[in-house]
């Protein structure tokens, strides 16, 4: 057999390929992303980008009802935009296997918040299982689909960053195929109108009894008896890994991996054979909730914090009172090095006009949620994607009624105004709000690394696809005011600004439009530099925070290789220091 | 073996993701048991990035302790001194000399530390310091300064060079090979 090194999403998309998926579909989110884009390089599976969660896994539903073994992969959040059709999926079950991956992110590395998505296994009322590493990341894949066909549900996989972006050595296997089931029509379990979903509810109730039944023998939940009886420690997922880091042998440890439904015998037998049992577990106390309710008296959240992620560090101090002692520590303060909008970015000059306007600016999700930070800090709000077309709206309204005035902009990216922004925007047409509604179009889903979306023009293998116009769309649905300028032109977007600002029949749509500077072989060519006669060190330009302008002395300078040549910051210098200084 | 451990620290767009597979498959390839973990997402917009390897007979952890790390291979000043804490005591730091400021730094808002390499080399007796941008750039091409470090990197830590340029051969386009070659050794006479 063969052995590879795979990130845990690699290892999940291996899996797809190996237990014989045919259909496969996600909307990109870290850290989740890499899933689908590994899934698409297998030709045997059908894999596409759909423009939000819900559709993904709704597609994935449909293509299970045909018959095919199916996987949807999403973040966290997404899980949140897929509830609606997951909670009643529950209830119609399956056909060909379906596995719904949630990639979660402990700590926020690339997040808006750091739900605990294994909540959803017993809130949706489906199975769960959870890798620890990429091997079981790949075999599990195919006992979740087993799982799935043999007891007529959806099965949640969930990982987290530390699972899906580390990497470890897979042994993997050949394609079995699985072709495709028959479909036979039976409105009684696909079609939930009340009746049927009532005696759906009831068969869902049997079928998590079997499953507690298969959760005592499924191989993966199993003890490692230590060296001794004295500390048990019950854990899942990445924890695992730490517990052995810290503990190896020294304990004994009952692992789990379908955490839901739990194995209640299994887990009372293990607490009963050890003398103190700690339960070590990321974020929510998901794990020790259930056991305690099961009477059963263990350790857990108390010692172990529930915010951010675990390591084998923080376990260390919790459980042993090993404090470890850096040998060295920095010398000074170390400036922070967040991340910044790419020199060149399409976003900064959008950004640097609203900042100059004074507007109450609600944003989304994507690089440009960036406007936040210094130097820009522009945007007032970021909650989740889509929302700043509708917060806009209701922060709008809520001032006309109670007589107050406000200049209200939402900005918004391409990708993100196709995922949910579209009804948002229906929303203030429909209810006549005054907003000016800017989507920033770079032409791609950059955050995330560059994936397609419906309005790119091609699909996931690169082929050409049906692009949808974001004009056509914003017209459609009834804005009448729609503006298309060049981001990197910043006269024309003040000027879209302010025409915007006298239009008072109902939203405006201004597109900013300008691809990605990081899009190879699209993104802007040229040098600028400054003129040192010129320039009178007045420190416009670094209002613009782009990482080419640099301070160094008292002098101000463009980084040669970091400087696209976008010619914003020539547009902002009000001597005309500024000058073309070459072509690549 | 007991499990050793690599931290790498950079910048994002430094090539620290190339420098850590290229690494990793050497050793997977010697029949270690091995584990990285690095995140991605809002990380690669020019903000602060780390990789961690660690290998051994087997290896549970894919994250490095504080005072965990064998090596703190530091792409660049200021990202050898923010991750400082995870060097050993008897730990090596391979730094490379290069200054990129952070935006606060470029804004005139804070202030680059001066001093970094004296202050570092006094405290921390295994400290290598090179210049990979220059040998890069003597090489031909400035993005291999990866290369030059993974070359000291391998030499500090004993691995087989054969080992690595069969993988340089496998991972890199076929016409940067040579050049990602030339740097390597560079690194590895370095690294001595
Ligand atoms: S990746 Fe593209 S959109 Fe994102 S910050 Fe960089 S230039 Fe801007
Ligand atoms: S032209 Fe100015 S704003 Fe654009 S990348 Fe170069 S330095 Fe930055």
């Amino acid at each position: 057999m063969k052995k590879v090194f795979l990130t845990g999403n690699e290892a999940i998309a291996r899996g797809a390929y190996e237990y014989g998926v045919t259909f496969a579909s996600a909307y990109p989110g870290t850290p989740s992303t890499e899933i689908l884009e590994n899934i698409a390089k297998y030709s045997e599976i059908y894999s596409e980008w759909a423009p939000n969660e819900k559709v993904a896994l709704e597609a994935t539903a449909g293509a299970s009802m045909a018959g095919a073994r199916a996987i949807v992969s999403m973040k966290h959040v997404g899980l949140n935009v897929a509830a609606d059709p997951l909670f009643t999926l529950a209830y119609t079950g399956v056909n060909g296997g379906l596995v719904i991956v949630s990639a979660d992110d402990p700590g926020m590395h690339s997040s808006q918040n750091e739900q605990d998505n294994r909540n959803f296994a017993p809130f949706a009322k489906i199975p769960m299982l959870e890798p620890s590493d990429s091997q079981e990341a790949k075999d599990l894949v195919g006992e979740a689909l087993k799982i799935s066909e043999m007891f007529d549900t959806p099965v949640l996989f969930r990982t987290t960053t530390r699972v899906s972006h580390s990497r470890s050595v897979v042994q993997i296997g050949e394609r079995q195929e699985a072709g495709i089931k028959p479909y036979v029509k039976n409105p009684e379990k696909f079609s939930m109108i009340p009746g049927f979903a009532r005696k759906r509810r009831l068969i869902l109730k049997e079928r998590l009894k079997a499953l507690e039944e298969y959760s005592e023998k499924f191989p993966y939940n199993r003890v490692e008896w230590g060296k001794s009886y004295d500390v048990g420690i019950i854990t899942s997922g990445i924890s695992y890994q730490y517990v052995k880091e810290v503990f190896g042998d020294e304990v004994s440890v009952l692992k789990l991996t379908m955490t839901f439904p739990l194995p209640k015998k299994m887990i009372a037998a293990f607490v009963e054979q050890v003398k103190e049992v700690y339960v070590v577990e990321e974020l929510d106390p998901y794990l020790e909730n259930q056991i305690r309710a099961m009477g059963l008296k263990v350790r857990g959240k108390e010692l172990i914090p529930e915010i951010g992620e675990l390591s084998a560090e923080i376990l260390r101090e919790a459980l042993k009172g090993d404090k470890v002692t850096p040998a060295f520590k920095p010398y000074t303060s170390v400036p922070p090095r967040p991340p910044v909008l790419c020199p060149g970015c399409p976003h900064r000059g959008v950004f640097y006009v609203l900042k100059k306007m004074k507007a109450v600016v609600t944003s989304d999700i994507g690089c440009y949620s960036l406007g936040v930070l210094p130097p820009l800090e522009s945007i007032d709000s970021i909650l989740c994607m889509g929302a700043s077309i509708s917060m806009g709206h209701g922060f709008k309204k809520a001032c006309e009624i109670n007589g107050k005035d406000a200049t209200v902009v939402t900005v918004i990216g391409d990708s993100t105004f196709l995922h949910s922004g579209i009804t948002s925007l229906m929303d203030a047409v429909y209810n006549r709000s005054n907003t000016i509604n800017i989507i920033v179009d770079n032409c791609i889903t950059a955050m995330t690394g560059h994936q397609h979306h419906p309005g790119t023009g091609y699909n996931i293998k690169e082929e050409p696809a049906a692009a949808v116009s974001l004009e056509a769309v914003c017209r459609a649905i009834g804005v009448e005011n729609v503006l298309v300028v060049d981001s990197y032109d910043l006269k024309a977007v003040e000027d879209a600004v302010k025409k915007a600002l006298e239009y008072k029949e109902g939203p405006s749509v201004i597109i900013a439009r300008r691809v990605c500077a990081l899009l190879k072989g699209k993104g802007p060519k040229g040098l600028y530099s400054i003129s040192e006669e010129k320039c009178r060190k007045c420190r416009m330009c670094l209002r613009l925070g782009c990482p080419a302008i640099q301070v160094r002395g008292d002098g101000i300078f463009i980084n040669p290789i970091s400087c696209v040549g976008c010619s914003v910051c020539v547009q902002v210098c009000p001597f005309g220091a500024i000058e073309k200084a070459g072509d690549e | 073996m007991s499990v050793k451990s690599i931290f790498i620290s950079g910048v994002g767009g430094q090539g620290t993701i190339l420098a850590g597979k290229v690494i990793t498959t050497a050793l997977v390839n010697q029949g270690y048991d091995v584990k990285m973990s690095e995140v991605h997402g809002m990380a690669q917009r020019g903000g602060s990035v780390i990789t961690q390897i660690r290998y051994g007979d087997r290896v549970y952890s894919p994250l490095i302790e504080k005072g965990g790390a064998d090596v703190l291979l530091a792409f660049e000043k200021l990202e050898a001194v923010r991750y400082i804490e995870y060097l050993s005591s008897e730990g090596t730091l391979i730094v490379n000399d290069l200054e990129m400021p952070p935006a606060s730094v470029l804004t005139g808002k804070e202030e680059y530390p001066p001093d970094i390499v004296p202050r570092l080399k006094s405290e921390i007796k295994n400290t290598i310091v090179v210049d990979a941008v220059s040998i890069a750039r003597e090489c031909g091409e400035v993005r291999a300064q990866n290369m030059v470090l993974v070359g000291v990197l391998a030499r500090v830590m004993d691995w087989s060079k054969q080992s690595f340029i069969k993988v340089i051969k496998d991972v890199v386009p076929a016409r940067y090979v040579q050049l990602n070659i030339n740097a390597f050794e560079r690194g590895w006479e370095l690294g001595g």
